[in-house]
This record gives C-alpha cells, structure tokens and sequence, in this order.
C-alpha cells in the first residue's frame, strides 16, 4: 500500500487524526498557492489581518507565495519591508498589541534569528507580563530548514529551538491540504504562531477542496497506517518517512507514520496510541539532536509507554555539525531515508 | 580647484525629506488648576518612588527596580500633551510615567510587591507595567525592545482610523527610551519603518546622560548632536528642557498636535538628569558628588514651584498641603499593596495562552480591571 498522503479525497480531518473521506472534486493546487488561498480568504473575512515582509508585494512573494495579494488587498494592507527583520517583528507585535492581526512572513526563518527579541520576548510572553491585558493575535510564517545547498546561516531548523518557549504555538505543515487548513486556523488564533514552511515543499501539490476548512491544532494525522513501528515526523522528513515505510514494506517491516501537525500544542495522545500499538517507535526530527524536539517526544514516549516498549525510542536528526554546502556532505548530513530504515530495524530488530 | 571648493562638494546640505516646521508655533500656557495638577502628579511620582527605595531595602519589593526621581518632568509634561486614548509604551524605569498616565499608585506599588492586585497580577514586576485601561502598553525590559513596538502602535491606530473607520489618522503615539537605547540596532529600523510609514509616533528620548554606569560620552557617537540620529531617516527633531514641565508641555503640545496631523514620526531629546543609581545596587561611583548637587539644584519640582509662586498666588501653605495630601496617599498605596493577597497558585498557568490547552488554564483580568474591582 502506498502512502496515503497526497491525493486522498479528505474533505475535513475528523477526531485525533482519523480522516474522514467526503467526496468532493478533486481540485490539485500547489503548496503555496494554499497558503495563498489561506491567507486571501482569512484577509477577505476579516479586514483587521495584514501581510507583510520583506518582497511580499510588488515583487509578488520572494518564492512566490503572495502572487497576486497586492493587486486584491493594495499597499496598505500587503506591505513590503525592508531587510529589517528585528524592526518590522517588534511593529507587526505592537499593531497586534491593538488587536489587528498581522501575518509576518520571515523569507527563511533563518533570518529570524536577528528578531529573536520580539517574537520570543514580546510575541510570546505579552499576555503573561501584562496579566493578560494585552495579547499578541500574530503569525509569523516562512520557509523552514534545509532548502538546496543554501549552507550553514541559511538552512535553519528553528523548531526544536524556539518550541522550548511557552506562549507560543507552533504549526508544521506537510502537504497542500495541511498548509491551508492549518494557516487558516492559525491566522483566527488569538495566541502568536509561529508557522514553518518548507521551501522544497512548495512546489509540490495535492488536493485542496474548493469549500472552506480549516484544521484545530493539536491533531496529529496517520499518513500511513502499520503494525511493526511507529514514526514520529513534522513537515518535509514525512516525505523520507514514508519513502522509507515504503521501502521496508518489502522487507516485511510494516510502519504507521504519524504526521504531528502542531508541536506546540503537541498530539502526544494520537503518538503514544500508535506506539502501544506497535511497540516500536522512531522518531524523525530535522534539527539537531541535542535538546531538540526528538528528544522531547522521545522522552514523553519514554515516560508514558515504558511498559509497550520493546525497545528505547530510536531518534533520526540532522548530523551535530553545521549544514555543510556539498551536495553529497547536505544529503548525507540531513535525516534520509537510509538514515530512518536503519533506525526503524535497530528499533524493531528481534535477536 | 582650490581647497575650500573641494570641502563644499563632499559637504552635504542636510536630508531634503525633513519637513518645513516653521509653522509650529509654541502652545500656550494652560491655567493655574492645570499647573497645579502637574505639580502634584510630579510630588505624587517623587514621593512614591522615596517609598518605592524604602519598600526595596525592606525585601518588600524583589527584582531589579529603577527609580525615575529628577526626571518627573518629562513623563507628567509629555502625557499631559497628548489624548487620554493615545497609545503610550515605555522602558523599564517605568513608574513615574504610570502614574502619570493615570494608574492608580495602589496598583502601580501592589505589582511590585508582586501581588494580586498589581496591575499585571504581580506578573510583570518594576519593569513592566501595563494598564489596558489608560492605554499604557508596557514598560518593556529589554533595552530599545519598545521602539519597534511603539512603531507598531502607531501603524496600528493609523490602520485603523483610516482602513477599518474609513476616516483620518488621530492618534499619536508616544513611545519613551532611555539614551543608552540610541545604540540599540532595533531602534534605527523602527525609526526607518516610522518615516516610510508615515507612521504618528514620538520618540522620547529621556536623555538622563548615563545608560547604567556609563556617561553618553563614552557609549554614544555624537553625544552632544543627538538630532543626527533621527536627520539620517528625515525625522524631525526638537530639544527640549526636561526639567522644566512647562515648557515640556508647550513643545510637546505643538509636537504631537504636528503628528497627529500631518501623519509623520518625531524624535524630541529630553535633557534631564537621573538623580538616583541606574537600579537599587548602583553605588553611582562613575560620576561626582559635585556633579549631581549641580544637577539637583535644577530640580523640575522646584522649579514649577517657583514658577507657581511668581505667577500666581500660590504660597508655602498651599504646598504643605498638597504635600500632605501626597504622602497619605503614597502612604495608604502602601499599606493597600502589602494588605492585598499574594498572587494565587493558579495564576502561574494563566495568560500563557488565551485559551487552555495542557496544563494551562486560559486567562483572567487583572483585580483592577475587574468591574468593582480592588479599585
């Protein structure tokens, strides 16, 4: 059985990521043209959310993403920054300080880093420090991770990092389907939320019904159901976990792979149900190790399924070293499907 | 070519963007009962923050705690210059403007005293009061964090009075740093994004002349020509005596009534003097006893009073008075905030989120803003 992602009829997610199928045409669509949908209709129904970021207007998106916003919303609401991530954060943060509700695209969240400040400092702890005076109904989104040789400041893998801070939450699509419903949600969420995108995802396409959905945070889907060893994954690895599933199918092994979604909230739930079930479980994160969102799951895998386990929870990173800039150095550095079938049989592997 | 030909081709003649301000004219001088508010507001901001040191070196107060003694002036001039519902955010030496906003001192001390009845639950501490009520959103801890953020109050109410109200942009936003902020890289974007946004905020600056032990000298280029700062993004920009409220109030007037309609940013230099350490544990051993007795002897108290004096027939009773009714009150914010209850263990989970999820248990008002409240 092949994977069940890409084009299933899925016309709403029903309850802890068990798909509901409702027949519905089949309409294919680019990755970022759903996240275009998503945030032209949100802009469309409520007119106190705004885009913008560096080349979200008239250059059209610098990947292409706000194609055609400028023309529908005007300069007044599509607004083009210039290279100033720290200062066009910390004014997005005040706008919504008022209750507008800005959509900040970073063009990589590499770039985020230099506006580390505002949005861990002020997005994410505004409600507490004023004593839930003041709220910060914000999305930051943009591209996340590796995109193709972009080298080490460029190939940023911000979840693990900035999933350490409460306050804000966190969502990782991997399909069209997700990237729509999730924005959505995220745009009428009334809490920061930071959204990670992958540039070597937005090209790929998938059904995206025509009527409007949206997707709540917190439910993590089964991409491919099986019996031997669960896979935990977020965004762009899911494609390598379910090539690899694919691949030990031949060998007899059979793998769910479960797409988390959001991390913060976390679907630990949905996780631990596979893994009572199985047995088995790796998990595929593409930050690095150390103090990462592997070894979160890990160790919440760890406490509450002591007893299911055959095996400790085997973890599948980015290499511990800078993202190098050679082809064959970044394949092999980045989580890959060799990398995830050798985990799946160490952690099933039955002496 | 000669020599002097060569110096008038490099020299530049100053940025074109910066607008003509010959027709602001100065405000006039409010009334008698207004002068004396400000009198007392200043009086109210000096005493509380003598009870503020004393609630400090009794272990009432934790954390680290700025004190705004010497600089009254400038928060009680520029507040009054402005409308009740413009936005106002700060940095974190944060009292004296809160009270002059409005706070109630009760809440101002309580959230110190990191209780339930402070303004932020006891959340936010000496560095960060927020006061949804009077339009105050936070003094902000970080040094220069607040000025893009007050960039952003600026965009937001321009937003909403011309996109969602459909009518002209009427607010100012006033947004207060501390000179160490000028070498904050944040506060120069927020200054870009101000100007191509046309966006109606002040920047405030609060050049009490040291950034912690630091003289401006020594951390500042151009210490003594501040305006350059703003001039580089076609800003304008005006000096202003700090220590003279009066004069605060009728630049500060004609500044953001400039703002508020023509649609454009300011950056006004407040020259005032810290007379207390940076925080509680600063022995002041980077400046001279001699230079502060010379700073003091300027003092914006003093001097309004003696302005009040020569004016109008305000005498040594009507001071005693007002000084009594002062203390009483700063007295009784005292007692209001050691008497209010420690800040419940549930509240530990609220207002992470707005709504509740894990552990986490959505959010509650502040006492103060709860109707019939500790107010």
């Amino acid at each position: 059985m092949g994977p069940v992602h890409w084009h299933v009829k899925t016309g709403n997610v029903g309850r802890r990521g068990c798909s509901v199928s409702v027949v519905t045409t089949e309409r294919i669509i680019e990755f970022r043209d759903a996240l275009n949908e998503a945030m032209s209709e949100e802009m469309r129904n409520d007119n106190r959310v705004f885009l913008i970021g560096e080349e979200v207007a008239e250059y059209n998106g610098a990947y292409k993403v706000s194609k055609g916003m400028l023309d529908e919303f005007g300069p007044r609401r599509i607004i083009d920054t210039p290279i100033s991530e720290s200062g066009f954060s910390g004014m997005s943060i005040g706008a919504a300080m008022r209750g507008l509700r800005p959509i900040v695209e970073f063009m990589s969240w590499s770039f985020s880093l230099v506006a580390a400040d505002p949005i861990l400092n002020n997005a994410a702890k505004m409600l507490y420090m004023s004593g839930g005076q003041f709220g910060c109904p914000i999305v930051f989104r943009g591209n996340d991770g590796a995109g193709g040789q972009l080298a080490s400041t460029h190939s940023w893998c911000v979840e693990s990092m900035y999933a350490n801070v409460p306050g804000l939450k966190m969502a990782i699509p991997y399909d069209a389907y997700d990237a729509k419903g999730l924005l959505k949600t995220a745009i009428r969420d009334d809490n920061p939320v930071f959204f990670l995108e992958s540039e070597r995802l937005l090209s790929t396409t998938g059904h995206v019904p025509k009527e409007e959905y949206t997707i709540p945070f917190g439910q993590a889907l089964i991409r491919r159901e099986g019996t031997d060893c669960t896979i935990i994954s977020f965004g762009r690895p899911l494609h390598f976990c379910l090539e690899a599933a694919e691949e030990l199918a031949k060998d007899g092994i059979s793998c769910e792979v479960v797409d988390g979604r959001t991390i913060r909230p976390l679907d630990i739930d949905t996780m631990v149900d596979s893994v009572r079930k199985t047995n088995a479980c790796v998990v595929v994160d593409q930050s690095w190790s150390f103090a990462s969102l592997g070894s979160e799951i890990a160790s919440q895998i760890h406490s509450i399924c002591f007893d299911d386990l055959d095996n400790y929870v085997h973890r599948v990173h980015s290499d511990d070293v800078p993202t190098p800039y050679a082809q064959n150095l970044e394949q092999a550095y980045l989580p890959n499907t060799r990398k995830i079938c050798e985990a799946v049989r160490a952690a099933t592997y039955n002496a | 070519m000669n020599e002097t030909t060569t110096t008038e081709q490099i020299m530049s003649e100053g940025p074109q963007a910066m607008r003509s301000l010959s027709k602001i004219e100065l405000a006039p001088v409010p009334n008698e009962g207004v002068l004396l508010g400000w009198l007392r507001q200043m009086l109210l901001i000096r005493e509380f923050e003598v009870r503020t040191m004393q609630a400090y070196q009794n272990r009432l107060i934790g954390g680290f705690c700025h004190i705004y003694i010497g600089q009254e002036a400038v928060a009680v001039g520029s507040i009054a210059a402005v409308n009740n519902d413009d936005p106002v955010v700060l940095a974190y030496r944060d009292h004296g403007h809160a009270l002059a906003r409005g706070m109630d001192p009760k809440h101002c001390m309580a959230e110190m005293f990191g209780r339930i009845g402070g303004c932020a639950k006891g959340k936010g501490g000496s560095m960060h009061m927020f006061d949804a009520d009077h339009y105050l959103y936070g003094g902000h801890g970080i040094v220069g964090a607040q000025t893009p953020l007050g960039t952003g109050l600026a965009f937001a109410t321009k937003y909403e009075d011309e996109l969602m109200k459909g009518g002209t942009s009427n607010h100012v936003t006033l947004c207060y740093l501390g000179d160490g902020a000028l070498n904050q890289g944040c506060f120069y974007e927020a200054m870009n994004l101000a100007s191509l946004q046309d966006l109606p905020v002040i920047f405030v600056l609060e050049n009490n002349r040291y950034s912690m032990g630091t003289a401006i000298e020594r951390g500042t280029s151009m210490a003594n020509e501040l305006h350059v700062k703003s001039e580089a993004f076609g800003i304008n920009h005006a000096i202003v005596d700090g220590k003279n409220v009066v004069n605060m109030y009728q630049k500060f007037k004609s500044i953001a009534d400039w703002c508020r309609e023509e649609s454009r940013p300011f950056f006004v230099e407040a020259d005032t003097y810290r007379y207390k350490g940076h925080s509680m544990s600063d022995p002041r051993k980077y400046r001279t006893k001699e230079e502060e007795a010379q700073e003091e002897s300027i003092d914006c108290i003093a001097q309004l009073i003696t302005y009040l004096t020569e004016k109008f027939d305000f005498n040594q009773d009507a001071l005693k008075q007002m000084n009594r009714q002062v203390k009483a009150q700063v007295k009784e914010a005292v007692k209001w905030a050691s008497e209010s209850p420690e800040t419940p263990m549930d509240e530990l989970y609220k207002d992470v989120y707005t709504d509740s999820w894990g552990p986490y248990t959505g959010t509650s008002k502040p006492e103060m803003l709860e109707e019939g409240g500790a107010a």
